[in-house]
């Protein structure tokens, strides 16, 4: 067995494990002790569309250049559950690790010559120390923590201090749960040398960051813009968003003494009733939002196009997982891309805004209201698993007291006084948007909202050229939105070049690692990231600058690609696809092969 | 071309409600319905109650779904506002209206295929939910915008003009509602307006889902001789088991009027009254179980029971379920809403 050479705060650690073990409380730990070390952290879970039994596992990336994504190698395996034991000892890097439980004997075939196998009793300790049937499933999984913690030198007393934090309303559990620890941590200290070549030292390099996953970032967010109303149908991976919402309203919404909310949460019979709710609302005024999937945005489409042509304002968060139909409930995907952009039947196209980790989710929650008002129109925030439902370290989030919801156009009552006439889709200034009344007000403002055909002064007609009219005014509304919406992020290379990739979302931290490695080999390339539909200028113009731009996306069909070939002046022929669509997050190496080949087979030529 | 406003013609003597407003401050459009539709007389009842209640039209709120039915409230309250959503959706839309305002007064006007067929799901969970509107039925048993096929309320057998006769069981929404547990159950006959009236303000005054399930003919496609829906046909086998009459709470005396063996007074939240005048000894709407035996014990024998079947008065609405705060959540003003900077930087001590 080869020996590993020192690394220093950069290897990936992964636990194999079975689901509805709690080992999502144990994989936490470990992440948050290296965070608090000052080292960044990645994690991803893979987890099954299951409650308990199925395999699950949990991936940290320990890396000092705090990359964001996952590096695609493991070098420390902790293999919990057996059932997977023979593929996940394939996954470790040569000179890696593998530790197991060693209650049980190990097969002889599951072995590898080229890493190191360390076994700890884990079950039998804990079988001995506690009598309880589940505190011995649960503590099993603190108990490879300590053992974690000795192989790679985390700082006992950061663990400590978390676990006295953890169970600060619980303090009964923390000596039962100490004590775990450090059996599986004394146990490794008495048996193997300690620590691994592969080991942490703390840094510096987290502070002013959190960890925080992107749905409990939305749904924070949705409170700081002051939705009052949320709608919505449980859904896979985007639950946990109307859950973060709903903590932080009872939080910091209901009454103390009356126990009065001062917001409503819907669980509706189904995707299309939390729509027609959420438009519902939009158009009485309130700021509403639902939160869903793929599979809901298909069943939500109808009234989506309601809601572009009676011009209401509403914000929907799809946290993409994989596709078609029920596809893979658990894995992440960009493949709705292009059915948000265009939902629904007839000419309809929708504003989207597309968040790149937990931080813009925020950001992104409070402009998807304020666009949804100035513009009267459904907003999409198109998340996805990987940000939505994994911890991310983002830069602290803060907030502008000074700021205040943009309402958009709306003539309250004494504006209304003032008005000879009022007419509900009738632009009086040129930039698309009309203005608007909301129900309950002076009488001048009453009209009708309709989704059938409606002229310019809001009268059913079926009359072509009036028809046409308000179409070609929503037109000129859509040309307001790309001035409004946010701009892409540019990235530029040290040298000047006509190579560049275009992405959008999850796929950013590994385009970003993707760019410095092809960087040392010697490939310049500018990079633009784009954040919302539809594109302006500014995605436009970089799109004329370069020779060659690769596509960086997570899904089968090239969506952006093909979304950015039929929205921008671009030549088609200058795009190339790099893609990733096997449910995990985006990997950095696939995106450095896809482009290596590709531009070594120029060279060639 | 489609839309004509009522020529507004004001008379000496005209009727003045007590906000000082006229009858034609309650009205809509000219409706583009066929001549004799019992929609048109809906649309008379509705703005007749919500005139003689005086509630101000621009508190008012009236969303519906597609149909024939769907179009009518474009014909009342001309100075609300009002919503013509999409096919089968009312309740949903209604329901997300009422979550932000529910200081408005919410009517939903939507038809058989609109409610049973299309849009039976969102109907059901609106009266689970116990939204707090009134939702108008205009029941003809046909689609009429496509040409009379029938729809979930046509009677098993019943014959169509031209073609086969119908095969399949009807989805009655009184006995749906009953099943389901709506607060407030009615029904009616567009041509007895003097019924129809005071169950529509009864309804609207109800803190609830308040339904009124309208036989309204349809003359063009429904109204022949082997209709099950037709005037003819509501004529003959209308069966009154409860009439209401809306008391403002103003004008309580008239309760003295009444013979009290027959009459059970409901007090409704806003202080309103209804007095319900039984028709039948063995009739009571507030028993669940005995209501259900006496609309079907009437079925069987070919006859509509009409009037207000069921009222449980006591049901919290969607509002009191939630516990939402006394003030609509579109009037709360933004600083009740935005925790600030400083509750921001607290929290994200949770996530290090």
């Amino acid at each position: 067995m080869p020996a590993a050479k020192n690394r220093l705060n950069d290897f990936v650690l992964k636990i194999a494990n079975v689901n509805g073990t709690g080992s999502a409380s144990a994989n936490g730990l470990l992440m948050k002790s290296f965070f608090r070390m000052g080292i960044p952290v990645v994690g991803k879970n893979f987890f099954p569309s299951n409650i308990q039994g199925m395999p699950t596992w949990y991936e940290i990336r320990i890396t000092k250049k705090g990359y964001k994504a996952r590096s695609g190698t493991v070098d420390i395996l902790v293999a919990m559950n057996a059932e997977t034991y023979g593929d996940d000892i394939k996954e470790v890097a040569p000179g890696g690790y593998l530790v197991y439980d060693s209650t049980w004997p190990r097969q002889k075939t599951l072995s590898r010559p080229d890493i190191t196998i360390i076994g700890i009793p884990l079950a039998a300790m804990c079988n001995e120390e506690y009598s309880n049937p589940r505190l011995r499933i649960l503590m099993k999984n603190m108990a490879y923590v300590g053992a974690v913690a000795a192989l790679v030198d985390i700082d006992m007393a950061v663990i400590r201090e978390l676990i006295s934090q953890i169970f600060a309303s619980k303090t009964d559990l923390v000596p039962a749960n100490m004590k775990a620890i450090e059996l599986g941590h004394d146990y490794v200290k008495a048996n193997f040398t300690c620590p691994l070549p592969l080991r942490v030292k703390a840094m510096n390099k987290t502070k002013g960051h959190i960890l925080i996953d992107g749905n409990t970032a939305a749904g924070l967010g949705c409170v700081y813009a002051g939705a009052t109303i949320g709608a919505w149908y449980p859904i896979t991976p985007s639950t946990s968003l109307m859950d973060a919402f709903k903590a932080f309203c009872t939080r910091f919404r209901v009454d103390r003494s009356t126990g009065e909310k001062r917001f409503a949460i819907i669980q509706a019979e189904d995707e299309l009733a939390s729509a027609g709710m959420v438009l519902g609302a939009g158009w009485t005024g309130a700021r509403a939002f639902t939160c869903t999937s793929g599979p809901g945005i298909s069943l939500m489409s109808e009234l989506i196009g309601l809601g572009y042509y009676a011009e209401i304002p509403m914000v929907l968060f799809d946290i993409q997982r994989v596709g078609p139909s029920t596809g893979m409930p658990t894995r992440t995907q960009q493949s709705d891309i292009q059915i948000c952009a265009y939902a629904s039947h007839g000419d309809t196209r929708h504003v989207l805004l597309f968040p790149a980790d937990p931080g813009e989710c925020f950001d992104h929650a409070v402009a998807a209201f304020d666009l949804a008002e100035r513009l009267q129109t459904p907003v999409f925030v198109v998340s996805d698993l990987d940000i939505g439902m994994n911890d991310w370290m983002c830069k602290d989030f803060k907030w502008d007291d000074g700021y205040r919801p943009d309402r958009g156009k709306v003539l309250n009552d004494e504006d209304l006084e003032k008005v000879e006439n009022f007419y509900r889709y009738l632009d009086v200034d040129g930039d698309g948007i009309p203005y608007r009344t909301l129900p309950g007000s002076n009488p001048k403002g009453a009209y009708f909202a309709r989704g059938s055909g409606h002229d310019r002064y809001g009268a059913r007609t079926e009359v072509g050229d009036e028809y046409q009219d308000v179409m070609d005014r929503l037109l000129i509304k859509w040309q307001t939105a790309a001035d409004l919406v946010p701009p892409p992020v540019i990235r530029r290379a040290r040298e000047k070049t006509k190579l560049a990739i275009l992405s959008v979302g999850s796929c950013d931290g590994a385009v970003r690692e993707a760019l410095d490695n092809l960087a040392r080999r010697g490939a310049m390339l500018d990079y633009m990231r784009v954040r919302a539909f539809p594109f302006n200028e500014k995605v436009e113009s970089f799109l004329a600058e370069h020779d060659r731009i690769f596509v960086v996306e997570q899904n089968r069909d090239g969506q952006l690609k093909g979304l950015i070939t039929i929205e921008t002046e671009v030549e088609k022929d200058k795009l190339i696809s790099v893609l990733q669509y096997d449910g995990l997050p985006m990997d950095s190496r696939v995106i450095e092969r896809a482009i290596g080949e590709a531009l070594a087979k120029e060279v060639a030529a | 071309m489609s839309f004509i406003r009522k020529p507004r013609v004001p008379y000496e003597g005209q009727e003045v409600n007590a906000l000082g407003r006229t009858r034609a401050d309650y009205e809509g459009f000219m409706s583009t319905l066929c001549a004799g539709c019992g929609h048109d007389s809906v649309t008379a009842a509705i703005t007749r109650a919500f005139f003689e209640l005086s509630i101000p039209p621009h508190r008012a709120v009236k969303i519906s779904g597609i149909g024939c039915s769907s179009k009518t409230t474009a014909y009342f309250l001309g100075q609300s506002h009002g919503n013509n959503t999409a096919h089968g959706r009312m309740p949903s839309i209604a329901t997300g209206t009422q979550a932000a305002n529910a200081g408005l007064h919410c009517i939903g006007v939507s038809g058989d295929g609109d409610t049973l067929s299309i849009g039976l799901g969102q109907f059901a969970h609106a009266i689970r939910r116990n939204v707090n509107m009134l939702y108008v039925i205009e029941n003809n048993g046909v689609y009429g915008l496509t040409k009379g096929q029938f729809s979930a309320s046509a009677a098993l057998g019943a014959k169509p003009k031209k073609g086969e006769a119908n095969v399949q069981m009807p989805i009655d929404p009184v006995k749906t509602a009953l099943a389901l547990g709506a607060s407030f159950i009615a029904r009616s006959f567009s041509g007895d307006k003097a019924q129809l009236v005071p169950l529509i303000k009864a309804g609207l005054s109800h803190k609830g889902f308040a339904l009124i399930d309208v036989l309204s003919p349809c003359v063009t496609f429904n109204d022949h001789e082997d209709s099950t829906m037709s005037y003819a046909y509501a004529y003959q086998n209308l069966q009154p088991a409860a009439d209401a009459d809306f008391i403002d709470p103003n004008r309580e005396e008239i309760v003295t009027d009444y013979d009290q063996g027959d009459i059970i007074p409901v007090t409704l939240h806003d202080g309103s009254k209804i007095l319900l005048k039984k028709a039948e000894e063995d009739y009571d709407p507030r028993d669940l179980g005995r209501a259900f035996d006496y609309v079907m014990r009437h079925q069987e024998q070919g006859q509509i029971v009409t009037g207000l079947l069921y009222i449980d008065e006591t049901l919290p609405d969607m509002h009191e379920g939630n516990k939402t705060v006394g003030t609509p959540l579109v009037d709360l003003p933004f600083e009740d809403l935005c925790p600030g900077s400083d509750a921001l930087a607290s929290l994200q001590e949770r996530y290090r």
